[in-house]
C-alpha cells in the first residue's frame, strides 16, 4: 500500500487552511462549517435534511466503521454539503452492513475530506464562531489559496437563507399508524427527518407529511386532529410563509408540535426573535432541563438558530395577546439557550432539541406522548362543547 | 438537592490491600470522595488497611484508622466514632461486602448508621444473580439463559439443561474470582466446586456460552432526581469469554451503530433504575452477538469499579467525586463539569480521541501457572493510553507496558505455509496475553482477516486496524527514504521511533535525528469531555502527530515528575504514592508540577494531583517529547526520576545525557550503587561487608564463583526489581540449570551470584541523606529470615530484636553508603545480621516500597522530604514539619507503637493446566501484590491485625495441622505446645508426630496426600471437609518444597489460614494468646501521632 493520497484542501472565509486527503467525490464544494460532536450516528447525521448546505465535520475520530444500511437512513439521501474526517474507515464491520460510507459519498457526489486535524478545527469554529468553509480536492485543489479563498467567501451565507422548500417533500405521503389508530396528524415538512413519523406512527398516529408550501386550508381538509412542523434547514426568520401557516393553525386552536425549525417558527409566530448562535449546538449529548419536571434530559442537538424569549416567568405572547401566556419549558444547562416553549392557554409547545433522536438518546420520547396527551385533551374539550 | 444538612459525619471504608481485581483505583476513587466530603465540611473517617494509599494520609480523613478491614473492627471504629452515615460503594467488592456484613449483623441500625450511596436492598438486586436476572428481564432486557446453583449436584443437572460449554460465575465475589468456563463434567466439578466455596452466599451461577460475543460495558450515574448520564462506554477488543480486567479495552465503542448503542443504553438506564441505585455509579456489561445483534446484558457492579476509574480518566469526568457529591445529596446538574467548569456534570461525555486499555500480567513469575485467558481475572496492572485514532493509542498502550517484545515487531514472522497454517491459527485462537502479537504477526505473514476472524473472533474492523499498522511497517521499511511523509504516516499510526529504526535497520537515536530535522513533532491535545465544544480549564494532555497543540505557556518554573507505569509486583501502588507526595510537595514549593505517567488507576494520573498532566508512555522517546513542549511552554528545573521505582530511573541515565537536567540523586549515583565493583569499594572504604560475590556471563563463570564463595549462592539478573528471576541455589546442578534458563545475560547485564545468608535476620532501612545530614526513616526487622524477598516478607517497626549496638553499625553503614554512593534525596538499603556480622545485601539510591509504611508507621513524609531534597532543601530546613524535630526512624522511643507491615499474596487466582493452585510458598522472587498494616502498642497485636488485614483470620480454637522440615523440627516444639496449652488439636504427619511425641504432646497422625491407602484419610481430605482450622508447613530450603505442594495447595484453595515459615509461625502463637482474650483496640493515625 502507497499511503499516498489525491491531495484536498480546506479552506475557511477567514483564510484558515488545512490540508488533508480526498475523501468522496473529487471536485469542490462550499457551505457552512459546522462541528457535529457526536461519537455514533454518522449516517443518520448525513442524512438529515437540516444539514443542507452545511459542510460536516466529525469530532469523532473514525468515522465509517460501521458502512451503511437501509435502514438508518433519516431522508432518502445525503444533504450534507461535504464531509470532513480524522480517519476514514477502511472496512465496515457491521450485522446490518450493507456498504462502505466511501462508495457511498462518491455515488452521492459528496465531496469530502479525510486526515485533518479536525479538533483544531472545531476549536476554531468554537472560537471564531461559524463561518463559511470550502472543500477541494483532486484537480480542485491545485488553484491558489487565494482564488479558493475567494469562491469561499462568494459563497451563500446561512444568516438569510431560505431552505425549506429545497428540502421538503413535494406531495403529500402518508406514513400509516401502527396498531390502532387514534389521531392524524399533519406534519408539515420543512426537512423532516423519518424518525419523527416513526415516532408519532408507533403511538397510533396516522402522519400526513406535506410539503412546505401546504395552505391552512388543505390541512385543515385532511381533518387532523393536530399539526406537527418539522426540523429543517436554514434561517428561519426568512420563513415567513409558515409562520403565517402556524399562526393560522393557532388561531384555529388546534393542537400544534414543533420540533427544531418548528420550535423557532412558533416563537416567531408567538411573536419572539430567532438569532443565530456562535457556532450552534450539535451533538448527542446536550443536558437540557424540562423546568415542568426540573429533570434533566440528555438531547440529540443540531441548530445553528435558537429563539430570543425571556428565560424566567410567563409572557403573553406578544404577537397576539390571544396566544396567552408563554413559558420556555426547556433550557440548555450548557449555555442557556432556550430548548422549549410551551403555551399556557392554547395547545401549543415545542423543543429545540430532537425528541425523534436519530442519532441520539431516547430520554425524550416523552414529548411524543405529550403531543398524544394533548390531542386527547383537545378532543375531550371539543366533546364537552359539542 | 443541595447538600444534605442532616450529616454531619461519615464513615468511608477502603478496599484493603492491592490484590488482583481491586488495585489502587480504589484510592484513586476513595481519595476523591473523602476530599469532596470534607470540602462539603463533613467530617471524615476511614478505615483502610493499606498504608500505601494516599486516602489514608492523616490530612485525607479526619479520622484515619489503618485497622484491618473486618466487620467486628469496623463496629468498634463505629462505636468509637458514631459516624451519622457509611458511605460503602468506593472502596470496592471489599467495602461493600464489609457493608453488608455489617447491615445483617445489625449494627448499622444499633448505632444509627444510614448507608449512603447505595441500599442493601439495591447492592443485592445488583449482585444477587437471580435477583438481577429478574429486573434485568422486567426492563425488557434479555439475559443470558442460566441457573442459580448452591450444590454441586444441581450444577451437574443445570449444565445438561444448558448445555456444555457454560459458564460458571459464583456470586459477591471480585475479579470474576472463582468463575470459569466449564466444557465438559470435569471442568463443572472442578470451577463450580471452587466458586462455591468462594461465594459468600455459597453460590454459583451456570449460563449458556456466549463465546465470541462482542463486549461492551456503560459506565452509568444517577442521582437523586433520577437524573441518569452514561459517563461511558467501553468496548473490549477480546470477545467475550476473557475478564473484562484480562482484555484489551477500548473507549469509546468503535463497532456500534447509533442504533445499537443507543438500544444499549436504554438498558443500561433501566437497569440503574430498577435496581435502585439511588445515587453514585454502576457499570453494567452487555454481550452483543456479532450475527444477530442479539444483545444481552451480562451483569452489574452497583458502586464504583475499575472500569468506572478506566472511564473517568478516558474521558475526564470524575466518577468517584460525583459518587461521592450525589451520596451527600447534590444532584447532577447541581455540580459543575470539572474540566470546563462553565457546563455542568449532568451530561454525557464525548470524545475525539481514542482510549485504549491493555492489561499487564506477571505469569513469569508464576511458571507453573496456565496462562490462559479466563472469565477469572488474573492481570496485576493495566496502561492506557490516548491517540488521535485506534492504530496510534493501541501503539502508545504497547509501549507503555514496558515488557519486552510489547510493542509489535516484524522480525522472525510465523511460517505459514499450507503444513503449518492451522497451528498458527490454533495458537490464535486461544485467548493469552500476547494472542494480540500473534494475530499481528499472523497478518502479517500472510494470514487473510478472514481466517484470522474465524480463528479468535476479534471484531474485523480490529483486524484491519491491525492489518493497517503492518501496512505501514512495510511502507516504512520499503520508502526509499525516511522523507517526512514516510515519518508523518508512522507517527499518525503510533510508531515509536524504536520500531521506526528497527524497521529500517538504523539506530533509534537516528531515527530520532532525522525526525528533529525534518520538525516531524507530536503535538498535544487535551482531554476536555467534550470533543472541544468548550474551553477546558484543566491541562490533562496526550500527544498527537496533528497540526495543533493546546499546551499553555506559563510563568513559573516547572518540575517534571515521572510516575511508575502500570502496576506489576514489585512496582505498584507505593512508587506511585512517592509521586504525588512529591507532586504535592514540589507544587507547595512554589513550582507548577508536570506528571507523566500511563497507569489509568492511579492518583498520579488524577488531573487534580499535578498542575499539568501528561498521559503518555513511559519510554525516551515520550518523556523527551513532553520535555521540550514544556520547555516550549517556559522554564524547566527538571526532572524527577527517582521516586517512581524502576520505570523512570532507567530513564534517567538517558535523560541526563540528553542534556535533561535530573533532579536530587544523579543517574551517575544510581550506577554506582548498581555497580559490583565500585560499590564495593565504597563499602571497603567504609568498612563495611557485603556478602562474598562475583558475577558472571557464562555458567563456568558462575560455578566457579560458587565455588569460591560456598554453596547455597542467591542468584539474579542484574538490575531487576521484585526479585525477577532471583533464586538461591544449594549446588552446581541447580547453577547450570539456572543459568540454561536465565535469558538476555551479557556483559552490561550479568548474572549476580552472592553468598546466601542463612538463618540470618534481614533488615530494611529507608533513609534520606542530603549531601550533609542522614535521615533514618526507619529500620525495619523482618519477620521472614533471609532468602525471602522483602515484599514478600512481614516485617516490624520500630525493629523488635536489634540492639543498640546493632542499630548503631546500622546508622553508620547507612550514612558511609549515602555519602559514598552520592546520595540526594532517598536511598534503601538492605542489611542482614548472619552470625553478628552485618553485611549490606543491596543498595538502591530511591524511593522503596515501604517508604509510605515508614512514614506512615513514624508520622512522618518521607517522600515529600526526597522531592524537597531534590529541588534544594535540607534536612534540617525540614524537621519538625515533614520530619520529626529530634532524632529519626533510629532512636523512636519505647513507647513509640509497634506497625507491622504483612504482604498479600495472589496464589489463588493461579491455577496449572490442570486445574490445581500453583504453589504458595515464599522465596527470594516477589511475587505479593500489595500489603497492609497492623499498628499497635505491641507486637502480638500488630501482627495480629496484619494478618487479618491480609484476609488471614488466625483461628482461636480448633484443628492445626503441622509439618515442619527436619531441620526445623527442635525450633518447632515451643510453638506447638503453646497451641496444645491454648487448646488447640495438633495433627501432624509421621515424623513431625514421631518428635513432637518425644516431647509428650499428643497429636493425631495423619498421611501425607502420596501415602494414603484405600481406608485411611490424607491431610487433603480433611482440608477438604474443613476439619483442618490452620495450616502451619515449613519446607526446607532444599528438598521438601514440592512436597507440601498438595497441602499447601489444598489450604489455598479451602481459605485455611497457610503459615509457611517457622519464623512466622511464633509470630503467629504469640498474636494468638492476645486475641484469644479480647477484641481488638482501634486508634486512628491522627491519635497515634498527637
Amino acid at each position: 500500500m502507497s499511503f499516498s493520497t489525491t491531495p484536498a484542501v480546506l479552506v475557511l472565509e477567514d483564510g484558515r487552511t488545512f490540508h488533508g486527503s480526498a475523501y468522496g467525490q473529487l471536485g469542490e464544494t462550499t457551505g457552512e462549517a459546522v462541528f457535529v460532536t457526536a461519537m455514533s450516528g454518522y449516517q443518520e447525521t448525513l442524512t438529515d435534511p437540516s444539514y443542507h448546505r452545511q459542510i460536516i465535520i466529525q469530532a469523532a475520530p473514525h468515522i465509517g466503521n460501521t458502512g451503511v444500511n437501509r435502514t438508518d437512513d433519516e431522508s432518502a439521501r445525503i444533504w450534507a454539503a461535504g464531509y470532513v474526517v480524522r480517519d476514514a474507515s477502511r472496512i465496515s464491520s457491521n450485522w446490518r452492513s450493507e456498504g462502505d460510507l466511501v462508495d457511498w459519498l462518491t455515488e452521492s457526489g459528496i465531496v469530502g475530506i479525510s486526515d485533518v486535524d479536525t479538533r483544531a478545527l472545531t476549536r476554531h469554529l468554537r472560537d471564531k464562531g461559524a463561518m463559511r468553509v470550502g472543500i477541494f480536492s483532486g484537480p480542485a485543489a491545485e488553484a491558489p489559496e487565494s482564488e479558493l479563498l475567494a469562491r469561499v467567501q462568494a459563497s451563500p451565507q446561512m444568516a438569510g437563507a431560505n431552505l425549506v422548500d429545497e428540502v421538503s417533500v413535494t406531495e403529500p405521503t402518508l406514513v400509516p399508524a401502527r396498531g390502532e389508530k387514534r389521531f392524524s396528524v399533519a406534519a408539515v415538512d420543512l426537512g423532516i427527518k423519518s424518525m419523527t413519523p416513526e415516532r408519532l406512527s408507533e403511538r397510533g398516529i396516522d402522519v400526513h407529511v406535506l410539503p412546505s408550501t401546504i395552505s391552512f386550508e388543505q390541512i385543515r381538509a385532511l381533518g387532523v386532529d393536530g399539526v406537527f412542523f418539522s426540523n429543517g434547514p436554514g434561517d428561519p426568520a426568512t420563513a415567513d410563509d409558515q409562520v403565517e401557516l402556524l399562526r393560522a393553525v393557532l388561531d384555529a386552536g388546534m393542537p400544534f408540535f414543533g420540533i427544531c425549525f418548528g420550535n423557532q417558527l412558533l416563537g416567531r409566530a408567538l411573536g419572539f426573535g430567532t438569532y443565530k448562535l456562535p457556532f450552534g449546538h450539535r451533538g448527542i449529548n446536550v443536558p437540557v432541563m424540562d423546568r415542568t419536571t426540573g429533570k434533566v434530559e440528555i438531547t440529540s442537538q443540531n441548530h445553528g438558530f435558537a429563539v430570543d424569549a425571556p428565560l424566567t416567568g410567563e409572557t403573553i405572547a406578544p404577537h397576539k395577546a390571544d396566544y396567552g401566556r408563554v413559558t420556555v419549558s426547556h433550557v440548555c444547562l450548557n449555555d442557556d439557550v432556550v430548548e422549549g416553549l410551551a403555551c399556557l392557554d392554547i395547545p401549543a409547545f415545542s423543543v429545540q432539541f430532537h425528541p425523534e433522536a436519530a442519532a441520539g438518546p431516547h430520554d425524550s420520547s416523552y414529548l411524543f406522548d405529550r403531543f398524544v396527551d394533548l390531542m386527547s385533551a383537545s378532543q375531550a374539550d371539543s366533546a364537552a362543547q359539542a | 438537592m443541595p447538600l444534605r444538612h442532616d450529616l454531619t459525619s461519615v464513615l468511608v471504608i477502603g478496599s484493603g490491600p492491592i490484590v488482583i481485581g481491586q488495585a489502587c483505583e480504589f484510592d484513586y476513587s476513595g481519595t476523591q470522595a473523602c476530599r469532596v466530603l470534607r470540602s462539603e465540611g463533613l467530617r471524615v473517617i476511614l478505615i483502610n488497611s493499606n498504608p500505601a494509599t494516599i486516602m489514608t494520609d492523616p490530612d485525607i480523613a479526619d479520622a484515619t484508622y489503618v485497622e484491618p478491614i473486618d466487620p467486628d473492627v469496623i463496629e468498634t471504629i463505629i462505636e468509637k466514632e458514631r459516624p451519622d452515615a457509611l458511605l460503602p460503594t468506593l472502596g470496592g467488592q471489599t467495602a461493600l461486602n464489609a457493608a453488608i456484613a455489617l447491615h445483617d449483623a445489625g449494627v448499622l441500625e444499633k448505632y444509627g448508621v444510614e448507608l449512603i450511596g447505595a441500599d442493601v436492598d439495591a447492592i443485592q438486586r445488583g449482585e444477587d444473580r437471580q435477583k438481577f436476572k429478574d429486573i434485568a428481564e422486567a426492563c425488557g432486557a434479555e439475559v443470558a439463559r442460566s441457573a442459580i446453583c448452591h450444590t454441586l449436584d444441581e450444577a451437574l443437572a443445570a449444565a445438561e439443561e444448558l448445555n456444555y460449554p457454560v459458564v460458571v460465575r459464583p456470586s459477591f465475589t471480585m475479579g470474576g474470582l472463582g468463575s470459569g468456563m466449564a466444557y465438559d463434567e470435569a471442568d463443572l466439578r472442578r470451577i463450580a466446586g471452587a466458586g462455591l466455596s468462594d461465594s459468600i452466599t455459597h453460590e454459583v451461577l451456570l449460563e449458556e456460552s456466549i463465546l465470541g460475543w462482542k463486549e461492551y460495558e456503560l459506565e452509568l450515574m444517577r442521582d437523586n432526581k433520577d437524573n441518569v448520564v452514561v459517563v461511558c462506554s467501553i468496548e473490549n477488543v477480546d470477545p467475550v469469554g476473557v475478564h473484562t480486567g484480562d482484555s484489551i479495552t477500548v473507549a469509546p465503542a468503535l463497532t456500534l451503530t447509533d442504533r445499537e448503542y443507543q438500544s444499549m443504553r436504554d438498558i443500561g438506564i433501566a437497569i440503574i433504575r430498577a435496581v435502585g441505585v439511588d445515587t453514585g455509579g454502576c457499570n453494567i456489561q452487555f454481550a452483543v452477538d456479532p450475527k444477530t445483534g442479539r444483545i444481552i446484558t451480562i451483569e452489574m457492579n452497583p458502586r464504583v469499579s475499575r472500569s468506572s476509574a478506566l472511564a473517568s480518566k478516558a474521558t475526564g469526568f470524575p466518577i468517584a467525586k460525583m459518587a461521592a457529591k450525589l451520596a451527600v445529596g447534590y444532584s447532577l446538574d447541581e455540580i459543575p463539569n470539572d474540566i470546563t467548569k462553565v457546563t455542568p456534570a449532568s451530561f454525557e461525555p464525548t470524545l475525539d480521541y481514542v482510549v485504549v486499555k491493555i492489561p499487564r500480567f506477571t505469569f513469569e513469575k508464576f511458571p507453573a501457572a496456565d496462562p490462559t485467558l479466563t472469565t477469572t481475572m488474573k492481570s496485576v496492572g493495566e496502561v492506557m493510553a490516548l491517540g488521535r485514532n485506534f492504530t496510534t493509542a493501541l501503539q502508545k498502550a504497547m509501549r507503555s507496558l514496558e515488557q519486552k517484545g510489547s510493542s509489535f515487531s516484524w522480525t522472525d514472522l510465523p511460517d505459514v505455509s499450507d503444513d503449518v497454517r492451522e497451528s498458527v491459527l490454533e495458537a490464535i485462537s486461544h485467548a493469552t496475553a500476547d494472542r494480540i502479537h500473534s494475530v499481528q504477526r499472523g497478518l502479517a505473514a500472510g494470514l487473510s482477516a478472514a481466517e484470522v476472524f474465524d480463528a479468535c473472533e476479534i471484531d474485523p474492523w480490529y483486524l484491519d486496524q491491525i492489518q493497517l499498522i503492518n501496512e505501514v511497517a512495510a511502507h516504512i521499511r520499503d520508502a526509499a527514504e525516511l522523507d517526512e511523509q514516510v515519518l508523518r504516516v508512522a507517527k499518525n499510526h503510533g510508531f515509536s521511533d524504536e520500531q521506526i529504526a528497527g524497521l529500517r535497520s538504523l539506530d533509534t537515536s537516528v531515527v530520532t535525528g532525522i525526525r528533529h530535522a525534518l520538525r516531524v513533532r507530536p503535538v498535544f491535545k487535551t482531554v476536555d469531555t467534550c470533543a472541544g465544544e468548550f474551553e477546558a480549564k484543566t491541562p490533562y494532555h496526550y500527544s498527537s502527530y496533528d497540526s495543533e497543540t493546546e499546551v499553555m505557556p506559563r510563568d513559573r518554573p516547572a518540575v517534571i515528575i515521572l510516575g511508575s507505569g502500570p502496576n506489576r509486583i514489585g512496582q505498584g501502588i507505593e512508587f506511585d504514592y512517592s509521586c504525588v507526595h512529591a507532586t504535592m510537595a514540589i507544587g507547595s514549593a512554589g513550582y507548577e508540577t508536570i506528571m507523566v505517567n500511563c497507569n489509568p488507576e492511579t492518583v498520579s494520573t488524577d488531573y487534580d494531583t499535578a498542575d499539568r498532566l501528561y498521559f503518555e508512555p513511559l519510554t525516551f522517546e515520550d518523556v523527551m517529547e513532553v520535555y521540550h513542549a514544556e520547555l516550549a511552554a517556559g522554564e524547566v528545573l527538571g526532572v524527577v526520576c527517582t521516586l517512581g521505582g524502576q520505570t523512570p530511573l532507567g530513564l534517567a541515565d538517558k535523560l541526563k545525557a540528553a542534556g535533561v537536567p535530573v533532579l536530587g540523586t544523579q543517574p551517575e549515583a544510581i550506577d554506582l550503587a548498581e555497580d559490583r565493583g565500585e560499590f564495593g569499594t565504597v563499602l571497603e572504604r567504609a568498612g563495611l561487608t557485603a556478602p562474598k560475590h562475583g558475577t558472571a556471563v557464562t555458567s563456568a563463570e558462575a560455578a566457579a564463583i560458587a565455588e569460591n564463595i560456598g554453596y547455597p549462592v542467591l542468584v539474579r539478573p542484574s538490575y531487576v526489581l521484585g526479585g525477577r528471576g532471583m533464586q538461591i541455589v544449594y549446588d552446581r546442578t541447580q547453577l547450570f540449570d539456572y543459568m540454561a534458563s536465565a535469558t538476555e545475560i551479557s556483559t552490561d547485564r550479568p548474572v549476580l551470584v552472592d553468598r546466601f545468608l542463612e538463618d540470618a535476620i534481614e533488615i530494611d532501612v529507608d533513609a534520606l541523606y542530603d549531601g550533609n545530614e542522614v535521615y533514618i526513616g526507619g529500620i525495619m526487622e523482618h519477620i521472614e529470615e533471609a532468602g525471602i524477598h522483602s515484599g514478600d516478607s512481614a516485617c516490624v517497626l520500630p525493629s523488635l530484636t536489634l540492639g543498640e549496638d546493632v542499630l548503631e553499625r546500622v546508622r553508620q553503614g547507612t550514612k558511609a553508603i549515602a555519602e559514598g554512593v552520592g546520595v540526594r534525596g532517598l536511598l534503601n538499603i538492605q542489611f542482614a545480621i548472619a552470625a553478628d556480622v552485618l553485611h549490606v545485601i543491596e543498595a538502591n539510591p530511591r524511593a522503596s516500597r515501604t517508604v509510605p509504611f515508614v512514614s506512615k508507621a513514624t508520622s512522618t513524609q518521607l517522600a515529600k522530604a526526597a522531592a524537597l531534597i531534590a529541588v534544594g532543601r535540607t534536612i534540617d530546613d525540614l524537621r519538625g514539619d515533614l520530619l520529626a524535630a529530634e532524632g529519626d526512624g533510629s532512636t523512636l522511643p519505647l513507647d513509640h507503637p509497634i506497625a507491622v507491615k504483612e504482604a498479600v499474596l495472589p496464589f489463588r487466582r493461579f491455577t496449572t493446566v490442570d486445574g490445581k493452585i500453583v504453589d504458595s510458598i515464599l522465596g527470594p522472587e516477589m511475587r505479593s501484590t500489595g500489603e497492609v498494616m497492623g499498628i499497635d502498642h505491641n507486637f502480638p497485636t500488630a501482627f495480629a491485625k496484619g494478618l487479618l488485614g491480609a484476609s488471614v483470620k488466625l483461628p482461636t480454637s480448633g484443628t492445626v495441622f503441622v509439618s515442619v522440615a527436619d531441620r526445623d523440627k527442635r525450633a518447632m516444639v515451643l510453638p506447638v505446645k503453646e497451641l496444645v496449652d491454648m487448646g488447640f488439636d495438633v495433627v501432624a504427619t509421621t515424623g513431625t508426630a514421631a518428635v513432637l511425641s518425644r516431647y509428650g504432646i499428643k497429636t493425631t497422625q495423619v498421611h501425607k496426600h502420596f501415602e494414603a491407602d484405600a481406608e485411611d484419610r490424607t491431610v487433603i481430605d480433611y482440608l477438604t471437609a474443613g476439619t483442618i482450622d490452620m495450616v502451619i508447613n515449613v519446607p526446607s530450603g532444599r528438598q521438601e518444597r514440592a512436597d507440601g505442594y498438595e497441602i499447601r495447595a489444598a489450604a489455598t484453595a479451602n481459605s485455611v489460614p497457610l503459615i509457611t515459615t517457622l519464623a512466622e509461625f511464633a509470630a503467629a502463637v504469640t498474636s494468638l494468646e492476645v486475641i484469644r482474650d479480647s477484641k481488638f483496640d482501634v486508634r486512628s493515625l491522627q491519635d497515634w501521632s498527637a
